[in-house]
C-alpha cells in the first residue's frame, strides 16, 4: 500500500510542470557551476602538479558541486514538500485516502517515499556530471559515493521536515515558507553555538549541515548517519501524529 | 433476510465548545436507503464523515458490518464507499487513472481492477470521458466521478453527501435510479436538501437539527399514517373560493394564477372524491388535479421551526 501511494505521488509530481521546471533549473545552475569548477581546476593544475599529495579532481570539482547542490536544495525542497499533504487537505482529496482502508502511517510513509524517490532521481542526475569526467580522468569513487550519500541523506531530511510542516496547514504557500524557515534555522543553528559559551556544542551538534561536511570529504561517521535517521524519524512520527489529530478534532 | 450494516451507538462530536452531533444512535440494514435531512449546520456532514472514518467521534461506537470502525479502521473501511460534500478528486489525473488509483487504495486485486473500473464508469455514465483530465470536466461529471469512486469496490455501505448537487435534471434522474439500484444490495445513506428527492428514492428518513436526531421513521409508515396533504387543482370555469372551501375535509383554499388553487386538506382521498363529483355536477371543467402528500415537508418545517428558510418543495416539484 505504501508503494502504491509513493508511486502515485511520484507520478503526480511529474504530471505538474513544477517538477520538470525544478529539475531543469537545478540541472542548469549546477552545470554552470560544474563548468566553472572545471575551468578553475585547469588553471590550478600546473601548481597542483608540484605539490605532494595534492587534492584531486574529486576534491576540487565534485565536493564543491555537491556542496552547492545542498544549499540550492535547501531553497527548493520546501517547494516540493509543501504540497504533499496541505494541497490534499485544501482540495478535499485527502478524504479519499482517509476513507480508504489505509492507515495514517501508510499515507505519511507513502507520500514521503514518493518525494524521496524524486530526490534520488535528482541526485542521480546531478551525479551524472562528475561521472562524465571518467572519460578523461580517474575519480575517487569512494569520495564520490559518500558525497552522494551525504546529499541524499541531507535532502531526505529536508523532505521529512517539509512533510511535517505540510501536514500542519491547508495552504501550500504557507507550508513552503514555514519549512524554508525551519530548514534555514537548522542550517544556521551552529552560529548560536559559536556565540554562546555554554551549550554551544549542543547547537553545533544540531546543525544539519555540520553532519554533511565530513561526507563530502569522504568520511562517513555513524554518528552523522544516526543524526539524519533520528531527524527523519522524528518528523515522520510528528506528521503521523498531526494527521491523526486532523481526524480527532478540527 | 437483511443484515445490519451500520450500527451507530450514542455518538457525540464536539468542535471546541460547540456540540455538532449530540447522542446520535441509529441502524442501517441491507436494502435500506436512508435519507438524511436537516437545515444547514445541523450536523449531517459531520455525521457522515464520522460514519466513513474520516472524522473520529468524540464519544460513542460505530459498527460497520459488525466491525468496530474505531478499533479496526482498516477492516471496517474496506466496506465503506464515501462521497464527501466536495468530491475528493485529483484534477491532474484522467478519469481512468484516478479510478485505478482509487481501486488500488481499496485493495481490489490487480486483475479485477479493469473490470471494476469499467462497471463503475458504466453505472455513472462516464465511459465517454475516460481519457479526459478530471480538472477539465464539468461539475456534473466531476460529481459522477466522485460517485464512481465510492461504488468502485462494491462496498456494503455507501455514504453519499449531497450526491445530486450540480447535476442537470436528466443526470439527477439517472443518479436517483442508480441509487435505487444500489439500495437493493447495499445500504445507502444520502444527505440532501431536496425533500422530493428523499420521497422519490429513500425508504427511511432521519431529520437532524442542531446535532440532535429529531425524527426517524420509514417513509411508507409515514405515508400510511398521515392523510393530510394538499391538492393542486385547475379549472376552466372556476367556482368561488367559498364553494371550494365547503368541500369535504378542506381546511384552507389559496388561489394561484390562471385559475389554479391549492386545497389544504385533512384527508386527501375524501376531498378528491368530493371535488370530482362537484366538478362534474357544476361543470367547473376540471383540468388538473394533483395530490401533493406533503407530510415530509410538514414534518420538516414543524421540527425545524425557527429555521425560517425551509426549502420550497412546490417549486421543485413543478419545475
Amino acid at each position: 500500500m505504501i508503494t502504491r501511494i509513493a508511486l502515485r505521488e511520484l507520478r503526480n509530481l511529474f504530471l505538474s510542470p513544477l517538477a520538470w521546471t525544478l529539475l531543469a533549473v537545478i540541472q542548469f545552475i549546477l552545470a554552470w557551476l560544474f563548468f566553472a569548477q572545471m575551468d578553475s581546476f585547469f588553471s590550478l593544475q600546473a601548481q597542483l602538479a608540484v605539490i605532494e599529495n595534492a587534492p584531486g579532481a574529486t576534491d576540487l570539482i565534485v565536493a564543491p558541486l555537491f556542496n552547492t547542490a545542498s544549499s540550492l536544495m535547501l531553497m527548493i525542497t520546501p517547494l516540493l514538500s509543501s504540497r504533499l499533504i496541505s494541497e490534499e487537505r485544501r482540495n478535499g482529496s485527502l478524504q479519499l485516502l482517509l476513507s480508504s482502508p489505509v492507515s495514517m502511517t501508510e499515507i505519511v510513509l507513502g507520500k514521503y517515499l514518493g518525494l524521496v524517490l524524486f530526490l534520488v532521481i535528482l541526485v542521480a542526475m546531478i551525479t551524472l556530471m562528475p561521472l562524465s569526467l571518467l572519460m578523461g580522468t580517474s575519480l575517487d569513487m569512494g569520495k564520490l559515493l559518500s558525497g552522494m550519500m551525504g546529499l541524499i541523506l541531507l535532502l531526505t531530511a529536508f523532505a521529512a521536515a517539509g512533510l511535517y510542516i505540510s501536514s500542519t496547514t491547508k495552504n501550500p504557500t504557507v507550508a513552503a515558507v514555514a519549512s524554508f524557515g525551519l530548514l534555514i534555522m537548522f542550517w544556521i543553528i551552529d552560529v548560536a553555538g559559536s556565540a554562546v559559551e555554554q551549550g554551544g556544542t549542543v547547537f553545533s551538534y544540531l546543525s544539519i549541515i555540520k553532519h554533511n561536511i565530513p561526507m563530502l570529504r569522504g568520511i562517513v561517521n555513524s554518528s552523522d548517519l544516526i543524526y539524519y535517521l533520528l531527524f527523519i524519524c522524528t518528523f515522520i512520527i510528528l506528521s503521523i501524529r498531526q494527521l491523526d489529530a486532523i481526524r480527532l478534532q478540527k | 433476510m437483511s443484515k445490519l450494516l451500520i450500527q451507530a451507538k450514542n455518538i457525540y462530536r464536539q468542535y471546541g465548545d460547540t456540540l455538532a452531533v449530540n447522542k446520535l444512535s441509529f441502524d442501517l440494514q441491507q436494502g435500506d436507503i436512508l435519507g438524511f435531512l436537516g437545515p444547514n449546520g445541523a450536523g449531517k456532514s459531520t455525521t457522515m464523515q464520522m460514519l466513513s472514518g474520516v472524522l473520529a467521534p468524540s464519544a460513542g461506537q460505530i459498527l460497520i458490518n459488525g466491525i468496530d470502525l474505531l478499533d479496526q479502521p482498516k477492516q471496517a473501511k474496506q466496506h465503506i464507499g464515501y462521497l464527501p460534500e466536495k468530491p475528493p478528486l485529483y484534477t491532474d489525473l484522467t478519469v481512468d487513472e484516478y479510478l485505478a488509483y482509487a481501486a488500488r487504495l481499496r485493495n481490489i486485486k490487480s486483475r479485477a481492477i479493469p473490470q471494476a473500473i469499467e462497471q463503475a464508469k458504466q453505472r455513472c455514465n462516464l465511459t465517454s470521458v475516460s481519457k479526459r483530465l478530471i480538472g477539465n470536466l464539468s461539475k456534473g461529471f466531476q460529481q459522477r466521478v466522485g460517485i464512481a469512486q465510492a461504488i468502485l469496490h462494491n462496498p456494503d455501505v455507501i455514504i453519499l453527501d449531497e450526491p445530486t448537487v450540480g447535476l442537470d435534471p436528466i443526470q439527477i434522474r439517472e443518479i436517483r435510479q442508480l441509487i435505487a439500484e444500489l439500495g437493493k444490495q447495499h445500504g445507502v445513506i444520502l444527505s440532501t436538501h431536496i425533500l422530493p428527492e428523499v420521497q422519490a428514492i429513500c425508504n427511511k428518513v432521519q431529520i437532524m437539527d442542531h446535532g440532535l436526531l429529531v425524527f426517524s421513521d420509514t417513509l411508507s409508515a409515514m405515508n400510511e399514517t398521515s392523510t393530510q396533504g394538499r391538492l393542486l387543482v385547475t379549472f376552466k370555469q372556476p367556482p368561488s373560493i367559498e364553494q371550494l372551501g365547503q368541500l369535504s375535509a378542506v381546511q384552507d383554499v389559496s388561489s394561484l394564477e390562471n385559475n389554479r388553487y391549492y386545497l389544504d386538506t385533512d384527508n386527501i382521498e375524501r376531498t378528491t372524491d368530493a371535488l370530482t363529483i362537484a366538478a362534474t355536477e357544476n361543470h367547473w371543467q376540471l383540468r388538473e388535479l394533483m395530490p401533493e402528500q406533503q407530510t415530509l415537508e410538514h414534518i420538516f418545517v414543524k421540527l425545524v421551526a425557527g429555521q425560517a428558510s425551509a426549502p420550497d418543495n412546490h417549486e421543485v416539484q413543478q419545475g
